[in-house]
């Protein structure tokens, strides 16, 4: 479904992508992982087109995503986006945050989004917080209704941008539950994490990004506990902090 | 004090005229000058340098030449080349120009304020740049511009009395002409200074209502 050909991308002498190769089924989970810095975030705001990228290509069920294009309005309407600080339109209530997109970029009727808005906080555990602005949440729950924004779309697939490393360590489970259930109903995931325990559970490929290659590729078992690559060794051993 | 409260029983009718030409001349200036000043600071923010070099160009051309030489300039010099404008005309549009500068300054400044990843966040859910600026942009920059919008409201009634100069019959010009026939400055200046006085406060209470309204989380 999202296919990543040999993409590059470079500021100047500096490449940040070089050369990526991603392959993502329907209903499929992949985690990628890497130090800071690695291009991990990049690669997934090309796959979404926010950013341009220099070389290859990416597409999605076939239809090739390019910032500049005109479809890209249509294409990022397919494929959700979950960020790392969240982004919640601090102006508008939760309800309001997730019938946003449905009301005006889907043209859904008023009463339509808002029947759906309100099952998905339900389904996201914030039915008590409909009319609560983003600043009246802790990072957990805005960080649910970001997902809830993301699912009203009815999207072909959700890219996660390090959802949980903006969290205190106490609300990352709520997040990364929701994230399972999502994953269990067949919901096609790229997830940009730090979070090694939910790639090992839920994950059912893993990419270890690093300068911005893809260093190495398999199942989370094999890079997780048998990682081949030195630099995957290496990083892990820094993430899991065996002190 | 029996003397002036006679002489403004007189004058306060003509003056009163006036006055109702200083608020039109004010609504029009401030309606020109918002519209322009969005145009520029949209401008200025383009990501093509042409445009943005051109409104920052202009911005610096309006903000470094006095209101009334403007004023001056349309009214006097426009004539030449064909143009020609009503005292009025020539007064708002005059004002409007010279105001559109600084109003650009502060829609850019509350443009610039919103996250960027608000506008990431947006793009992501399929909303176009216009539906972008729309529903997301703008009610967040409002918060940011309506302070000093409230401020310039305030100073535009002030400065509307710079189109006396150019012979709009406004509440300066208005007071000046019947100063110079009576020759009673005290009384007719006091009176202008009072009328000005008494437009501005309800546009402070309308700065602080707005202020406080879009102010709220």
């Amino acid at each position: 479904m999202i296919s990543v050909r040999n993409v590059g991308k470079a500021y100047g002498a500096h490449r940040v992508l070089d050369g990526v190769n991603l392959e993502v089924a329907k209903g499929e989970v992949v985690c990628i992982i890497g130090p800071s810095g690695s291009g991990k975030s990049t690669l997934l705001r090309c796959i979404n087109g926010l950013e341009h990228y220099d070389q290859g290509s990416i597409a999605i069920d076939g239809e090739s995503v390019r910032r500049e294009h005109k479809s890209i309005h249509a294409l990022r309407s397919e494929v959700g986006m979950v960020f790392q600080r969240f982004n919640l339109f601090p102006h508008r209530t939760a309800l309001q945050n997730v019938m946003e997109g449905p009301v005006y970029v889907k043209r859904l009727t008023r009463g339509a989004a808002r029947e759906q808005a309100i099952a998905l906080l339900e389904k996201v555990g914030l039915a008590a917080k409909l009319d609560a602005y983003p600043a009246q949440l802790s990072g957990g729950q805005q960080q649910r209704v970001a997902i809830a924004r993301a699912l009203a779309m009815q999207p072909k697939a959700i890219l996660f941008d390090e959802p949980t490393s903006a969290l205190d360590p106490e609300l990352v489970g709520d997040v990364l539950k929701v994230m399972l259930t999502l994953a269990l109903e067949g919901m096609t995931m790229v997830v940009v994490t730090h979070e090694m325990g939910f790639a090992a559970e839920v994950a059912r490929r893993v990419l270890f990004l690093d300068h911005g290659r893809v260093v190495e590729e398999g199942t989370a078992r094999q890079i997780l506990a048998e990682p081949r690559h030195e630099r995957t060794r290496d990083f892990l051993q820094r993430v899991l902090r065996p002190v | 004090m029996q003397s002036f409260l006679r002489d403004a029983q007189d004058f306060l009718p003509i003056l009163w005229q006036g006055c109702i030409v200083t608020i039109e001349l004010t609504l029009c200036a401030l309606l020109l000058s918002t519209l322009l000043g969005f145009v520029w600071a949209l401008l200025r923010l383009s990501a093509l340098r042409v445009l943005s070099w051109g409104a920052i160009a202009l911005i610096t051309v309006i903000r470094g030449i006095p209101i009334l030489v403007q004023l001056f300039y349309i009214y006097f010099v426009l004539p030449d080349l064909g143009i020609r404008l009503s005292a009025f005309q020539a007064g708002f549009i005059g004002l409007g120009i010279a105001y559109s500068a600084y109003q650009a300054e502060n829609f850019r400044a509350g443009i610039q304020a919103v996250d960027p990843g608000q506008i990431e966040a947006a793009q992501s859910l399929g909303m176009r740049p216009g539906m972008i600026m729309r529903r997301v942009i703008l009610p967040q920059a409002v918060r940011v511009f309506l302070p000093p919008y409230g401020n310039t409201m305030i100073m535009m009634l002030k400065d509307s009395s710079i189109a006396s100069a150019i012979t709009v019959a406004e509440l300066t010009r208005g007071g000046q002409l019947i100063a110079a026939s009576t020759f009673k400055n005290m009384t007719v200046f006091t009176l202008v200074a009072l009328l000005y006085l008494a437009m501005s406060l309800p546009l402070t209470y309308l700065a602080h209502r707005l202020e406080r309204a879009f102010g709220r989380k």
